[in-house]
């Protein structure tokens, strides 16, 4: 598919240099099209679009409390299809506003089969107030509140999600656009409730320099940290940049030491954390296999 | 039509006649039969709205939020702990100025767990930038709730409605009332500022401080000028209908010496102690609150002045009576009542007047 020139996020944003939310939400857009409204819950993104009565959006964004982008979105979705309006829904929100603060109305909303989409992209912290640990940091990764490295394992918001039987739910990547535009469109060609999660290397937060955001993404892919993978109603597909990665991947290391914040990892952690992706990697290989 | 119900059943035809669009809700004691008899409107094809339950009240709120940004009617109806629950989003309404209606059944907060009537719960929500009313029969909550429509939705209030009902007291009490022939009296909603696809901008984006300022000076012009929008409707309304309403609701006032003020059922048990008072010879009169949220201008010079609040603000007294002596200047005998569903007779109101003192304070069946 060919990527559409038209912007909806204009190149005034107060993103930091190399922003992963923002080259996000530009693939999101795109895909989306101008009839499409953002809800959007506070995170960075509430401070990328700048600042009233300016906007860097030329869609119509709509700014919510932290913990209700999932049931404003099912509220404003409801309205538009009872007056026979087929306008976007797509809720926004961070890995804290989706995995913490937000789960119980995503969980809702998911259920009752509410027609919108809802996009999580990870940046794994809570960026917007100084990069706090989120349930979706990473094990031994260091935030401003795991100072020694965070002790318990990242939340499995996709298994989370999956138990919801949403019509639709993909993980993607910002370092892989074409992966992330694509799921995006045939996302919002079915009706229901839609999940992505889409991986978001922030170079503040994890302490890389700016211009190795895709470059981190890359590695997340590769070494099998990340996998991008859809499941349409239910059945899995590994796509992209992941299907090579199920046969042979670099060592996580290679992922984890370019990065400040596993600074002081040890190599016994390191090698938790290879065995514990070679494990998913295996599982997810069953259920590709697997015929239910 | 005359119908036989509940305080609830007549809130919840008033919503069927006002025809919203989305109506989000989440059941809570006393309010419960609001949801399900909506949802069953809704079934039964009386109702051609979207009902969507919800999780939570948080979501309730959220879900009536996004669906009247779109520029839509929208309702909901929660009590006690579901309002406390969803404070967060009563700012965010308000703040967003999105006309929702929402029904409350007043109710005491835990621990512990206490169903009963009392006002702590709306009252503590006061900040919210909600109007509020709080009504006292079943056929003032049908009128009420289905003009609150109007008055919400109108261009210079833009606010969003809470009426209130007495759990149990008036949720629960079936009560003969009748419901208006709803055609033309409600305009359609005219949200100036609902979503556009075709003039896209940002709405609650980060904001300074002198536009935020000037924004909740905007939220404070839309509350007073609402005073004037409330009684034009009233007026409306009982130019259609023939039910007259306003700001307060005054008995035996003119010549009266001392006046008890109270909100909701009380209100209604109070005219009685009025006539018993009378009786004995006291000049007593009584002036019920309706709107407390936008606050009504009550002339109380001269006269002696019983509050009676079915709720407290810890550490400084009862609600109702702060905001007399605030509003109104005057020193009443504050008298605590009815926390919990205590049972609050028009003999105890009349006792009240009774043992009154200027500027002093009395928790009944706390106090000797
Ligand atoms: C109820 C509530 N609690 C806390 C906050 C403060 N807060 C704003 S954004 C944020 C973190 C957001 O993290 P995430 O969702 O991961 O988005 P990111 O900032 O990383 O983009 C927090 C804690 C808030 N706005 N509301
Ligand atoms: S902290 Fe990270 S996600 Fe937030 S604006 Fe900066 S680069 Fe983007
Ligand atoms: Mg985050």
């Amino acid at each position: 598919m060919a990527i559409p020139d038209e912007e909806y996020i204009l190149k005034t944003t107060s993103a930091c240099a190399g922003c992963p939310s923002s080259l996000i939400l530009r693939y999101v857009t795109k895909a989306a099209g101008p009839d499409t409204v953002l809800v959007i819950p506070a995170c960075c993104t509430s401070v990328i679009q700048g600042v009233y009565p300016t906007t860097a959006m030329n869609i119509p964004v709509y700014n919510v409390a932290f913990a209700s982008a999932a049931a404003v979105g099912s509220g404003m979705s409801e309205a538009f299809r009872a007056c026979g309006k087929k306008t976007n829904v797509i809720c926004y929100a961070g890995d804290g506003g989706t995995v913490d603060i937000g789960i119980q109305a995503l969980s809702g909303a998911l259920e009752r089969g509410n027609d919108f989409l809802y996009v999580c992209y990870d940046n794994e912290a809570y960026s917007n107030t100084g990069m706090q640990r989120s349930g979706a940091t990473p094990f031994a990764a260091r935030t401003t509140t795991t100072p020694a490295g965070k002790q318990d394992l990242k939340k499995d918001l996709d298994a989370i999600v999956a138990a919801h039987n949403p019509v639709y739910q993909a993980t993607a990547c910002a370092a892989y656009p074409v992966d992330l535009y694509n799921k995006v469109v045939k996302a919002l060609s079915m009706p229901g409730p839609k999940f992505m999660h889409v991986l978001a290397p922030c170079p503040p937060g994890w302490r890389f320099p700016s211009e190795e955001t895709i470059e981190m993404g890359k590695l997340a892919v590769k070494s099998g940290m990340w996998v991008l993978w859809e499941r349409d109603h239910g059945k899995l597909a590994i796509t992209g940049a992941s299907k090579a990665a199920m046969v042979k991947r670099i060592p996580v290391a290679d992922y984890l030491t370019r990065q400040g914040r596993f600074k002081g990892i040890t190599e016994e952690q390191i090698a938790e954390i290879q065995a514990a992706i070679d494990r998913s990697i295996g599982c997810l290989q069953k259920e590709v296999e697997s015929e239910c | 039509m005359l119908m036989i119900g509940t305080g609830n059943k007549a809130v919840a035809l008033a919503v069927r006649d006002a025809k919203p669009v989305v109506v989000a809700a989440y059941p809570i004691t006393p309010q419960t039969e609001i949801v399900e008899e909506i949802a069953n409107y809704v079934t039964d094809g009386s109702m051609d709205a979207r009902y969507i339950p919800v999780e939570s009240e948080h979501s309730s709120m959220a879900a009536c939020i996004g669906a009247a940004a779109t520029g839509v009617r929208t309702f909901t109806a929660t009590s006690s702990h579901g309002l406390v629950y969803m404070c967060e989003m009563l700012h965010m309404s308000a703040g967003a100025r999105l006309p929702i209606v929402m029904a409350n059944a007043n109710r005491a907060l835990g621990p512990g767990w206490n169903i009963g009537a009392e006002q702590s719960d709306s009252l503590s929500m006061r900040d919210t930038g909600w109007l509020q009313c709080y009504v006292s029969t079943a056929q003032e909550a049908y009128d009420t709730a289905f003009m609150a429509f109007r008055i919400a939705e109108h261009e210079s209030v833009l606010l969003p409605v809470m009426i209130n009902l007495d759990g149990f007291l008036l949720t629960h009490i079936t009560q003969p009332f009748e419901t208006v022939d709803p055609e033309g009296f409600l305009p359609p909603t005219n949200t100036p500022h609902a979503i556009d696809i075709n003039h896209p901008g940002g709405y609650g984006t980060l904001t300074k401080g002198t536009e935020h300022f000037r924004f909740r000076w905007d939220i404070e012009r839309g509350m007073r000028d609402s005073v004037a929008v409330i009684q034009e409707v009233e007026e409306a309304f009982a130019g259609r209908y023939g039910r007259r309403y306003d700001m307060v609701e005054e008995y035996r006032c003119e010549d009266a010496e001392v006046v008890i003020i109270a909100m909701g059922t009380l209100g209604k048990e109070m005219e009685v102690a009025v006539d018993i008072l009378r009786e004995e010879g006291v000049r007593a009169g009584s002036i019920r609150i309706r709107w407390f949220r936008p606050f009504p201008a009550i002339d109380l010079a001269g006269r002696e002045v019983v509050v009676i609040d079915r709720d407290y603000s810890f550490g400084f007294g009862g609600v109702l009576a702060n905001e007399l002596r605030a509003k109104c200047g005057c020193r009443p005998f504050s008298v605590i009542a009815g926390l919990g569903g205590q049972e609050v007779t028009y003999d105890d109101i009349a006792s009240f007047v009774r043992i009154r003192t200027e500027g002093g304070e009395h928790w009944f069946g706390v106090d000797a």
